[in-house]
C-alpha cells in the first residue's frame, strides 16, 4: 500500500486515465474517461473533465499528475492566446502541440504529465498530436494514451481503418474507451468526447468556421462487451 | 520455444512467466496425472489437471513466478479453460496471460462470443496473438495453436510472416 501511494502523496491526485484521439476526413474526435484517483485505491472524482479547450478549434486531453497537467494546460492556453493575437489569425494545432512539448521537455525533471492535442486548422485540416511525458511530439492518425491505453492497443490496432466516417470514428472511440474503462481500475466514470470538425451540422454559423461539439456518454450506456 | 505443453492426451497447458518454473510445473503435473489416470482407470478430467497445477502454484507461490493456463477436453464437461494465476483456480470461457496479454484485453473483451465455431475460434486466437506480438517486446516469433476436441488434437505452427497484419499508424 505504501509503495503504491508514495507517488501520489507527493504529487497529490493523479489521472490514471484513458485518453484517445482519432482523425477522420473533416475533423477529429478526442475523448477521455472521467476518473481521478489517489494511489489507485480511492476515486477522488468520478466526473472530472480531462478535455481542455486551449483554443476555439484545439483541444487537449490530460494524463498523469492532475496538478501538473492543469498547470501546463493553463500556461499553454495563455501562450497560445498571446501567439494568436500576435499572428492575428487562429493558431495552428502544431503550434499548440509545440507549446505543450516545450513545457513538458524543459521541465521534464519536475513534471509528470502526458497529453494528446487534437484540433482543426485552416493549413493542414484535422490533426492529432501526442505529447508524451518526457516531451516527445509525434503526429499520428489516431493515438491512445494513459494507463488504460495498454489494454486497448490490440483493439485499436485491429479496429482502426484509415478513411473512417465520423460515425464510425465515434463508435470506435466510445468502444475503445469503454473497453479500457472495463479493465483498468484507475479509469472509469463517463466517456467525454469532443468532436472538432470543419463545419457543424446543426449550428447557425459560417460554413467555413470550425466548430466543436461536446458529447458525454453515461457510464451505463457504453458499448456492451 | 513452444510454450504449449501436453499434460495428457487431451489436456494441454500454456506456459508464461519464468520458463524454468513453468516447465517444471508442467512436467510434475504430467507425471501426477499419469499416476492419477492409472489409479482411476480412465482419462483424467481437465478439472483434475487444473487442480494439480493450482496446488503447486499455491503451495510454492512465494518461490515460483509462472502462470499456466490449462485447457482441454474430457467426456464429462467437454471443452474447458482454467486459469491458475497465483494459486487461484477459475474456469472461464477464455483466458489470456503473459506480458503481452495486457495489450489485448480490450480486443478479446470486444471480440469473444460464446457461440463461435472451431474455425472462428482459431481465427480469434491467431488474431489476438498477432496483435499482442506486434505490441509486446517480449512476445514474438511464431504462433503455436493447439485445437483439442472430442476427435483429437491438432497442433499448428503459424510462421511470423503468415500471421494476420493490422493497420499500423506509425508507418
Amino acid at each position: 500500500m505504501n509503495r503504491h501511494s508514495f507517488d501520489s502523496r507527493v504529487k497529490g491526485v493523479s489521472l490514471g486515465t484513458t485518453i484517445l484521439a482519432v482523425k477522420f476526413a473533416g475533423g477529429v474526435i478526442i475523448g477521455s474517461d472521467s476518473r481521478a484517483s489517489m494511489g489507485g485505491s480511492y476515486v477522488s472524482s468520478k466526473v472530472i473533465n480531462k478535455l481542455v479547450q486551449v483554443h476555439d478549434r484545439i483541444f487537449c486531453c490530460m494524463s498523469g499528475s492532475l496538478a501538473d497537467a492543469q498547470a501546463i494546460t493553463r500556461a499553454a492556453k495563455f501562450q497560445l492566446a498571446f501567439h494568436s493575437i500576435q499572428m492575428d489569425e487562429p493558431p495552428l494545432v502544431m503550434a499548440a502541440a509545440s507549446i505543450m512539448q516545450e513545457l513538458c521537455y524543459q521541465h521534464k525533471e519536475e513534471l509528470s504529465a502526458g497529453f494528446i492535442t487534437a484540433g482543426w486548422d485552416r493549413k493542414k485540416g484535422p490533426q492529432v498530436y501526442s505529447v508524451s511525458m518526457g516531451g516527445m511530439l509525434v503526429s499520428q492518425p489516431f493515438t491512445i494514451g494513459g494507463s488504460g491505453s495498454t489494454y486497448i492497443y490490440g483493439y485499436a490496432d485491429a479496429k482502426y481503418k484509415p478513411g473512417m466516417t465520423r460515425e464510425e470514428c465515434q463508435t470506435f472511440a466510445v468502444n475503445a474507451l469503454a473497453l479500457a474503462m472495463g479493465r483498468d481500475n484507475v479509469s472509469g466514470g463517463v466517456a467525454h468526447l469532443a468532436i472538432i470538425s470543419e463545419k457543424g451540422e446543426d449550428m447557425k454559423e459560417d460554413a467555413d468556421r470550425a466548430l466543436s461539439q461536446s458529447r458525454c456518454v453515461m457510464g451505463n450506456s457504453k458499448a456492451k462487451e | 520455444m513452444n510454450k504449449l505443453s501436453p499434460l495428457h492426451d487431451k489436456i494441454y497447458c500454456a506456459l508464461s512467466g519464468s520458463a524454468a518454473d513453468a516447465q517444471t510445473i508442467a512436467e510434475i503435473v504430467n507425471y501426477q496425472l499419469d499416476v492419477h489416470s492409472i489409479e482411476v482407470d480412465e482419462d483424467p478430467l481437465v478439472c483434475s489437471a487444473a487442480t494439480l497445477v493450482k496446488n503447486i502454484s499455491y503451495k510454492y507461490k512465494e518461490e515460483l513466478s509462472a502462470h499456466l493456463i490449462v485447457a482441454g477436453w474430457d467426456r464429462r464437461a467437454g471443452g474447458q479453460v482454467y486459469a491458475t494465476l497465483n494459486g487461484l483456480l477459475t474456469r472461464q470461457p477464455f483466458a489470456v496471460g503473459g506480458s503481452g496479454s495486457f495489450y489485448i484485453y480490450g480486443f478479446v473483451d470486444a471480440e469473444y462470443r460464446s457461440d463461435m465455431t472451431r474455425q472462428e475460434c482459431q481465427e480469434f486466437v491467431v488474431n489476438s496473438l498477432s496483435l499482442a506480438m506486434s505490441r509486446d517486446g517480449s512476445s514474438g516469433g511464431v504462433a503455436y495453436v493447439v485445437t483439442i476436441d472430442s476427435e483429437g488434437v491438432e497442433e499448428k505452427c503459424i510462421l511470423g510472416n503468415q500471421l494476420p497484419t493490422f493497420y499500423d499508424p506509425d508507418i
